[in-house]
């Protein structure tokens, strides 16, 4: 266990180190605003990706609402501070908590289905969740909701990535991530081995959502402002893609993944016509090349593996 | 000798077919029985009824002394009877340890939180299983092969693995459902080897199914024969054999 541990602070040491440079730079105001911008995006699609992939990823649950789970942390979490001016990290807690309701809510009735059955039901889900911002006036409706503060910076969106990142690791790489990877691989042998599997795909749609909702937050303290159109099912797409392309089951490949496209997306974005063309090459090409994702299937602690160090990762993929 | 399993008459309807009707069976404690049948005769279905993948019609299955009506197949499994499958079920990605520490997943005392937060009985916890695990592969040679992924093994290894995999999860009654399928008659004799040594070492009940007559008859004290939903015998392997019944039931009736 002790190759874990070094493993482990080595990791967050890395990250740590990665932060203070980036945060020199901010306050040195060396670093333009719009790559500010684009760190704090990155920031929120690493969150959104990484939930997402616990239940796709990790628990074979196909869900294509995670947008719908962000909206509800963006929205609950913006009233909290411009209508009731509580603190943002209070704010946060409570938005993220809201989307974890919803996810409970949405897994419970949901469980009975499998594959693309469950997607679509998904899928209709995140769009209720929209209607119902898009035709409540109290947060704006269609036009959306304006003037909520600032209050996301790289500090903030960093701490976060790193919990939600460390929170899922460790879920994953212990017994009840077995559990959930268990349920995946063979849902009724997992049962016969008392798995609880109603309950491990609750948690993973739980956890999951918790997380989409922290994300919702954060973008909702940084943009200024939240539309409900900017939750529809585009959006729950694309941070399908990140998980798809990074390698489903796996965290580095999905942070990969995400930290290339979002790159892509940003660089790209002077030509809009030549980036979906770009965008879509990409996508076929992984397939085509890597269908298990661009780090799936790669078994991380071969890689890095000591001699007689531990092998307690579950980041294998999807068969 | 206490009884483990006691099944009073139970029958389960798909639609308008009765795949098991008014069966009655007990099995005593540290019984090795075979239970018999031509296909479709409801064998797999009966194996279902008890782990609680499906409900009686009618009728109740009593294990251990209580009735499992309404019980989910993981409640079952924690009351101690595991189970193997005819079309082997591993965990396909998840290496052999992993498999193995997957049954101990049920007796696992450290909480989702400690584990997320990396509390020291999270360490204390994941290593004992890892050990125990480790321990457990030995037993079935397969200790040379724990960090392999399961789907990579031989058949006969991976037959092997699911059999350890049941085991490590303590039942007190262990159903095993066609485990010599797609074995050579050589492995046969091994798994029928294996099977008594463990029914020895365990000291624990077995309820297997099984279409080759030799291990079934080889192996178990008692059978019983399901042929079209319905028991149709019961006896100790000599009984069976010359059961008329049981020989109309596998080869037709006799031409006059």
């Amino acid at each position: 266990m002790m190759a874990f541990n070094k493993r482990f602070f080595g990791t967050v040491a890395v990250a740590v180190v990665f932060y203070a440079v980036i945060q020199f730079l901010i306050t040195g105001e060396m670093l333009p605003e719009t790559y500010i911008d684009t760190l704090i995006l990155l920031g929120i699609n690493i969150i959104l990706a990484v939930s997402l992939n616990l239940i796709n990823g990790f628990t074979g649950q196909f869900s294509i609402g995670h947008a719908g789970f962000m909206s509800i942390g963006a929205y609950v979490s913006a009233i909290l501070t411009y209508n009731f001016q509580q603190p943002y990290v209070v704010a946060i807690l409570v938005g993220a908590v809201a989307a974890a309701v919803a996810g409970f809510a949405i897994g419970l009735p949901t469980l009975r289905l499998k594959g693309d059955y469950l997607a679509i039901a998904t899928l209709g889900f995140g769009e209720i969740i929209r209607i119902v911002w898009l035709n409540t006036e109290y947060v704006g409706g269609a036009s959306g909701f304006h003037g909520i503060d600032r209050l996301t910076d790289w500090t903030w969106t960093f701490i976060f990535v790193l919990i939600t990142v460390l929170v899922i690791q460790n879920l994953v790489n212990s017994t009840h991530g077995r559990a959930l990877i268990a349920v995946r691989e063979n849902e009724i042998a997992a049962e016969a081995m008392g798995v609880n599997v109603t309950k491990y795909k609750v948690i993973a749609f739980v956890v999951g959502a918790f997380f989409a909702g922290v994300a919702g937050a954060i973008s909702a303290h940084y943009f200024y402002v939240i539309a409900p159109n900017s939750f529809n099912f585009i959006k729950s797409f694309e941070i399908l893609v990140f998980v798809v392309l990074g390698g489903m089951g796996s965290t580095g490949g999905v942070i990969l993944g995400t930290v290339l496209l979002t790159f892509l997306f940003t660089w790209l974005a002077d030509w809009p016509e030549l980036r979906m063309i770009i965008y879509s090459l990409i996508l076929v090409l992984t397939m085509i090349f890597r269908p298990k994702g661009l780090l799936g299937g790669v078994d991380a602690s071969k890689l890095f593996k000591k001699k007689g160090g531990s092998s307690n990762h579950g980041t294998t993929a999807q068969g | 000798m206490a009884q483990l399993l006691k099944v009073d008459n139970v029958s389960r309807v798909f639609g308008g077919l009765k795949a098991v009707s008014e069966v009655n069976m007990h099995i005593e404690d540290g019984e090795l029985i075979g239970l018999i049948g031509p296909n479709g005769a409801g064998k797999t279905t009966l194996f279902n009824l008890l782990t609680g993948v499906y409900e009686p019609s009618s009728g109740k299955v009593f294990f251990d002394g209580a009735s499992v009506g309404g019980q989910k197949p993981y409640q079952i499994t924690k009351r101690g009877a595991a189970r193997t499958f005819q079309n082997i079920r591993l965990f396909g990605d998840m290496t052999v340890v992993e498999n193995v520490m997957v049954a101990y997943h049920m007796h696992t005392k450290h909480g989702l939180f400690s584990s997320i937060l990396r509390l020291p009985n999270h360490f204390k916890g994941e290593q004992e299983m890892r050990a125990k695990a480790i321990e457990f592969l030995k037993i079935f040679k397969l200790d040379g092969k724990a960090d392999e992924v399961a789907k990579n093994l031989p058949y006969g290894e991976q037959r092997r693995l699911e059999i350890a995999r049941a085991l490590a999860a303590k039942p007190k009654l262990l159903l095993l459902d066609e485990p010599a399928a797609g074995m050579n008659p050589q492995e046969t004799v091994e798994l029928m080897n294996l099977i008594r040594w463990i029914r020895d070492e365990f000291k624990i009940t077995i309820l297997l199914i099984e279409h080759d007559m030799g291990l079934v008859m080889g192996v178990c004290e008692r059978i019983y024969v399901l042929d079209r939903g319905i028991m149709i015998a019961d006896g100790t392997p000599e009984q069976i054999r010359n059961n008329p019944k049981v020989i109309e039931a596998y080869l037709g009736q006799e031409v006059e």
